[in-house]
């Protein structure tokens, strides 16, 4: 009965705010959508490179991105060494091959990024729906505390949050997300306010359901639409940010290849060696660019109304 | 309005409180601020003087007390300014901060400058020619630059203008030519936001009744324009401008470090990976402040020009 009650209220609220219903008929549609725009082909291809990349690199890096040699530091895109090997993008000044470290870089972008988007979107989806079911002084704390994430110079704070504890995986990704999950709470927290008027809640109360369940089970798939298109419009700037921090030097710490590591080691050497630093760049922003243009079909695809969300 | 204006003032207060507290507890996620403090050679009776010293063997709240309020003769507390003494330039922290402040402060404000100057007009064509060529144009180049790592624009800027041109200087503080290229990487994702923001209200605006009065009464398309949507448009724009300053005060620090450009960015990166902490801290509040002191004035001015704000 309960079950059978949550279906029938969500069909109803579909209806009323026209987001695209479930199933495979949406699905298909969505798809068909896909393939009517350009722009998110090209996102996909860009992020479907990177994803092969960074699953298996070590079938697509042409050389070991380890491997140095001062015999040919500083060498153009093109050269050709005495094995015969081609560093198609030249090698950096350790002599190491920059396409083969450019491959094996997407693996820290990546799951930094999506990590990063993990633990902010649940920290950030859990804040806003207490925030915006419960109101009052909860949410009069939950809105400070956002207020104050959003005051503090969010790279200088994690940088030295980084270097106060390690610069490991696992602490980047926390001090990213001490600032990136005010979105989804600011979000969600809107979402649940105009939810939680609705008549499927207060029969799911009417019928004895607790707060935990109506949270859970009525609040909680009604937002989470929004979340994922959140979600993915902030990968991109997840990626960015983690290039940033390796770009300041509170990466993960070398010999790891990171984008960001290798752009902070181009910049030494733009009047003389410009390839170090270019070609890094330009794969950051494709990747960058991909996971945008995705977001914003997924967006359109999901969730209509957030058109402004973006900006 | 005057409640309006002290509870944001109130707000504004505990938020800085906040930040106070994330500050101090800072050099405490470790358990063992002398530790982190301390150079990694310090001997175990080293650092057992420092504690003592410090007062980190004191119960946290305690120690949160005295880095407010200040405690004995050295420390006069945070709460007047006194963040301790910078450990690489024996100098006050807070006096050091200070002295960089104007040079992040011009860069910002340049970098806002340069964004409104490319961002209004372009907005304001791609919404008034929608679905040219001239709107497509546009909106490529707004989700090329909210894709761009600024960084990597500001190095390839170096490149092109003054490695390969030789126009412009690659870093430095001296004369008008050394802000262009820092301000054009720090203004970026403000540009693309703007540009995007200015067009979607225009074209929001140029929707509404008044406008198509003002044309029905045979008002030519450039004065509808510009004396009518344009002035009811801006609104929403001022407030993104305001919040876009704010935080370009405390975003730029990439950019700060690719040109060395002398601000606050700059300084507390060195600081940081000098593990000069007190510089690190003093650099955050202000920064910090800063960012609330501009917001709290926009929220003030939003209210005053928008007659519509009800002061919930």
């Amino acid at each position: 009965m309960a079950v059978e009650r949550t279906i029938v209220a969500q069909r109803t609220f579909d209806q009323v705010e026209g987001v695209a219903p479930e199933g495979p008929s949406g699905l298909t549609r969505a798809l068909r959508k896909l393939l009517h725009r350009p722009p998110a082909i090209f996102g996909l291809v860009c992020v479907a490179i990177v994803v092969i990349w960074a699953a298996t690199p070590g079938l697509f890096a042409p050389l070991d991105p380890l491997d140095q040699s001062l015999e040919r530091y500083l060498k153009p895109p093109g050269y050709e060494d005495a094995q015969g090997r081609t560093y198609w993008l030249g090698t950096d000044r350790q002599g190491r091959d920059i396409l083969s470290r450019i491959i094996w870089g997407s693996r820290i972008s990546l799951i930094v990024g999506i990590a990063t988007v993990l633990v902010s979107g649940l920290v950030g989806v859990t804040l806003g729906l207490l925030a915006g079911f419960f109101g009052g002084k909860l949410d009069a704390v939950i809105s400070r505390i956002v207020d104050t994430a959003l005051a503090i110079p969010f790279i200088l704070l994690a940088m030295a949050l980084i270097a106060i504890l390690g610069a490991s995986l696992q602490n980047i990704v926390l001090a990213i997300a001490l600032r990136t999950w005010i979105v989804y709470a600011r979000v969600v927290r809107g979402e649940v306010l105009a939810l939680k008027e609705h008549d499927f809640v207060m029969g799911a109360r009417a019928m004895g359901c607790g707060t935990l369940r109506i949270l859970v089970i009525y609040l909680l798939p009604n937002v989470l639409s929004s979340a994922i298109v959140v979600a993915t419009l902030y990968l991109g700037r997840m990626i960015i940010i983690e290039a940033s921090l390796s770009f300041l030097g509170v990466g993960v710490p070398p010999p790891t290849p990171t984008w960001g590591g290798m752009l902070s080691d181009g910049r030494a050497f733009l009047d003389t060696a410009w390839w170090i630093a270019f070609f890094p760049g330009v794969v950051l922003m494709l990747t960058v660019l991909g996971v945008n243009l995705l977001g914003d079909w997924l967006r359109d695809v999901l969730d209509p109304r957030m058109k402004r969300l973006a900006e | 309005m005057r409640a309006y204006i002290t509870r944001s003032l109130l707000q504004s207060l505990i938020v800085v409180n906040g930040v106070l507290l994330i500050v101090f507890l800072m050099l405490h996620l470790t358990g063992d601020p002398a530790g982190v403090l301390m150079p990694v050679d310090a001997t175990q009776e080293d650092l057992a003087r420092f504690r003592k010293d410090m007062g980190f063997d004191r119960p946290l709240h305690v120690q949160y007390g005295h880095f407010l309020f200040g405690h004995g003769e050295k420390n006069r507390g945070v709460l007047r300014g006194d963040f301790g003494f910078s450990y690489r330039h024996e100098v006050p922290a807070m006096g050091l901060v200070v002295e960089h402040i104007p040079a992040t402060v011009y860069l910002a404000l340049i970098s806002l400058i340069i964004a409104l100057a490319i961002a209004i007009p372009a907005g304001i064509l791609s919404a008034v020619f929608r679905n040219t060529w001239i709107d497509h144009l546009s909106s490529v180049a707004s989700m090329f630059g909210q894709s761009l790592p600024n960084f990597w624009m500001g190095l390839m800027l170096i490149v092109v203008f003054s490695v390969y041109l030789r126009w412009l200087p690659t870093s430095g503080y001296e004369g008008p030519q050394h802000v262009i290229l820092p301000a054009l990487t720090a203004g970026l994702y403000a540009t693309a936001r703007i540009m995007r923001m200015m067009r979607s209200t225009l074209l929001e605006v140029m929707g509404l009744d008044f406008v198509r009065t003002a044309r029905a009464k045979g008002l030519g398309e450039a004065s509808v324009i510009v004396r009518h949507a344009l002035k009811n448009a801006s609104i929403p724009v001022v407030t993104l401008v305001g919040l876009e300053l704010g935080l370009l005060l405390s975003g730029t620090v990439v950019t700060e470090v690719v040109f060395a450009w002398p601000g606050v960015g700059f300084l507390t990166v060195d600081a940081i990976i000098n593990q000069d902490y007190p510089v690190v801290q003093a650099a955050v509040t202000l920064l910090a402040i800063m960012f609330i002191g501009v917001n709290l004035t926009v929220d003030v001015l939003y209210a005053w020009l928008d007659p519509r704000i009800s002061y919930r």
